[in-house]
């Protein structure tokens, strides 16, 4: 653990030069410091991007660039996922054969709390994310799981989503050394280089936001989650935070984990909790 | 079943804004499966938006509208209440049809 | 390939006003029923949507050819975000329009759309294409029997016609 961590560090990014500066204590890896992570992680893309409007981060590539922005706007005025959140808010109130519904699984009926997740529950001692929490709810009542990374899931989540619009992000960590290991471990697997191409989360999305790799404009990582789930035009249709990771992973010849493994959840937990006050934008259309 | 078609449909003053988003695949017929065989073309052909027993937009489409297409157009003559009937047909003999009120 | 454009704050402008200009300039004229609206008809274009290039789809729908006029706005991308869903639209000054229509010079069918406009629709349409690669965007008013156009170039880096 020790050598990767060094290992990490050693193929540096901006982004970990900047922690660096601001948090000794993150460099030091004696002590996990989440406040003090989400400060300086906030702070650098504030900094790199000046212009860019705090809230607008959670617009992925289109806060990026003005052409694109443009093209986002003209589609929003009839989004693509509109058929997605119908058929998820029909979803969502069709009860279950034991005559329960999704409403009964969470707090508020489910509506206007998808900022809240993924929570840490400290009864398991492990991070539940909303698909994970979706998925528990079915099968609680009786019903098979949905999978992680097709329509049913994304069309569930875009509802909920929806229902969150504008809400901060909210995410707490408890008092409670699994849930910082949990945050810790999901900010190791997100800043490790991985995979034939030997890339890392944060090359692509802290380092080079804005900028093509190919012919994709980088998503900034900073709000990234907020907009999940996604109509991407590249899919022809909807992918969810699960689809989001997994494809990460193989675009960079890296071997993806399974949907809602360990380091999937703690990740999500990570970058959710550092986007904590920017607000939901849920379901979002990219590319 | 839900209805293909997605319609808003606003009056501001004399002119009616119309925006229509409809469900379907507008397959090409240029593109294989992941198995390697062809998908069949299968796309809207006709669109049509009629008011008061009037066609007022038409719309002839081809394999390159988008998946899901999207069309925006405005119209005179009507008012806030009235009916706009929107009807589709496509290359395989399907249809769909609905009516929105105007806001 | 790689090339980014900056903002482009103007183009908007100069489209809000094409079109307060086309909804003053129609206020109060009736449309008359043109002489010739070869693609006003109400059958299915069929033959048209089958051509490859440009010129023959043009031909085949309109039976003749269109003079390029600043009075024809075609609104587009400098570079497609996506080609599968590209945002195209068009406005104009001019009268008595019976159809606008858009044709993507390099897709496999140029002819990609044509709508046809009763009297008292506003002569403005927006609308998403597929473009396989980049290349030339053609739109055709067609306005009191005549044909104009305009043409504008958009970048493709990611095609529309992947599976």
């Amino acid at each position: 653990m020790k050598t990767r961590l060094s290992l990490l560090l050693g193929s540096v990014s901006a982004a970990l030069v900047a922690f660096a500066l601001t948090s000794p204590h993150v460099v030091a890896a004696d002590k996990i410091d989440p406040v003090t992570d989400a400060k300086a992680f906030q702070n650098f893309f504030f900094q790199k991007f000046p212009n860019v409007k705090h809230e607008d981060f959670v617009n992925g590539p289109y806060s990026m660039n003005e052409d694109m922005k443009r093209q986002w706007q003209e589609k929003e005025e009839f989004p693509p996922y509109e058929f997605a959140l119908d058929a998820g808010k029909e979803m969502f109130s069709t009860p279950f054969k034991n005559g329960k519904t999704y409403a009964d699984c969470f707090p508020n009926g489910g509506i206007g709390i998808r900022q809240n997740y993924p929570y840490f529950d400290t009864k398991e001692g492990k991070v539940v994310t909303l698909e994970l929490a979706l998925n528990r709810c079915r099968e609680a009542n009786g019903e098979a799981p949905y999978s992680y990374v097709k329509d049913e899931m994304a069309s569930l989540t875009a509802y909920m989503a929806f229902t969150s619009r504008g809400k901060p992000m909210d995410i707490k960590i408890p008092d409670d050394p699994r849930a910082l290991a949990a945050f810790e471990n999901g900010k190791r697997y997100f800043y490790t280089r991985r995979g034939q191409m030997n890339f890392s989360c944060a090359g692509c999305h802290v380092q080079s936001p804005g900028e093509r790799i190919r012919a994709e404009t980088l998503a900034p990582a900073l709000g990234i989650v907020n907009a999940m789930p996604i109509y991407r035009s590249e899919w022809s249709g909807m992918g969810t935070t699960s689809r989001r990771f997994v494809t990460c992973n193989s675009q960079t010849r890296a071997v993806p984990l399974e949907p809602q493994a360990d380091e999937y959840r703690d990740v999500e937990y990570f970058l959710s909790y550092v986007a904590n006050g920017l607000p939901i934008s849920g379901p979002g259309a990219r590319p | 079943m839900a209805s293909s078609i997605r319609v808003r449909a606003n009056a501001n003053g004399d002119i009616t804004e119309v925006q229509a988003l409809i469900q379907h695949p507008m397959d090409t017929g240029l593109v294989k499966n992941p198995n390697g065989e062809l998908i069949p073309a299968h796309y809207i052909q006709e669109l049509k938006f009629e008011c008061n027993g009037k066609d007022v937009f038409v719309a002839n489409w081809g394999t390159a509208v988008s998946k899901d297409p999207y069309v925006k157009f405005s119209f005179k003559g009507a008012k806030k209440g009235d009916e706009l009937k929107i009807s589709w047909t496509d290359n395989k003999g399907g249809s769909d049809t609905t009516t929105a009120k105007i806001a | 390939m790689t090339t980014t454009t900056g903002p482009h704050p103007t183009r908007r402008l100069i489209l809000q006003g094409a079109v307060s200009v086309a909804l003053i300039g129609l206020g109060n004229l009736p449309f008359a029923a043109s002489p010739a609206r070869a693609a006003a008809n109400d059958k299915y274009p069929e033959e048209a949507f089958k051509q490859k290039s440009e010129a023959d789809a043009i031909k085949a729908l309109y039976g003749r050819n269109a003079e390029p006029s600043d009075k024809v706005k075609l609104d587009a991308p400098e570079i497609a975000e996506n080609g599968g869903v590209v945002p195209v639209s068009v406005t104009t000054t001019l009268d008595k329009v019976s159809s606008i229509s858009f044709f993507v010079a390099e897709n496999p069918y140029a002819l990609a759309a044509s709508y046809k406009f009763a009297e008292g629709t506003i002569p403005a349409v927006a609308n998403r294409l597929k473009m396989a690669k980049s290349t030339k965007l053609v739109a055709i008013v067609e306005a009191d029997g005549k044909l104009y156009s305009a043409t504008k170039d958009v970048k493709v880096t990611v095609g529309g016609c992947g599976g």
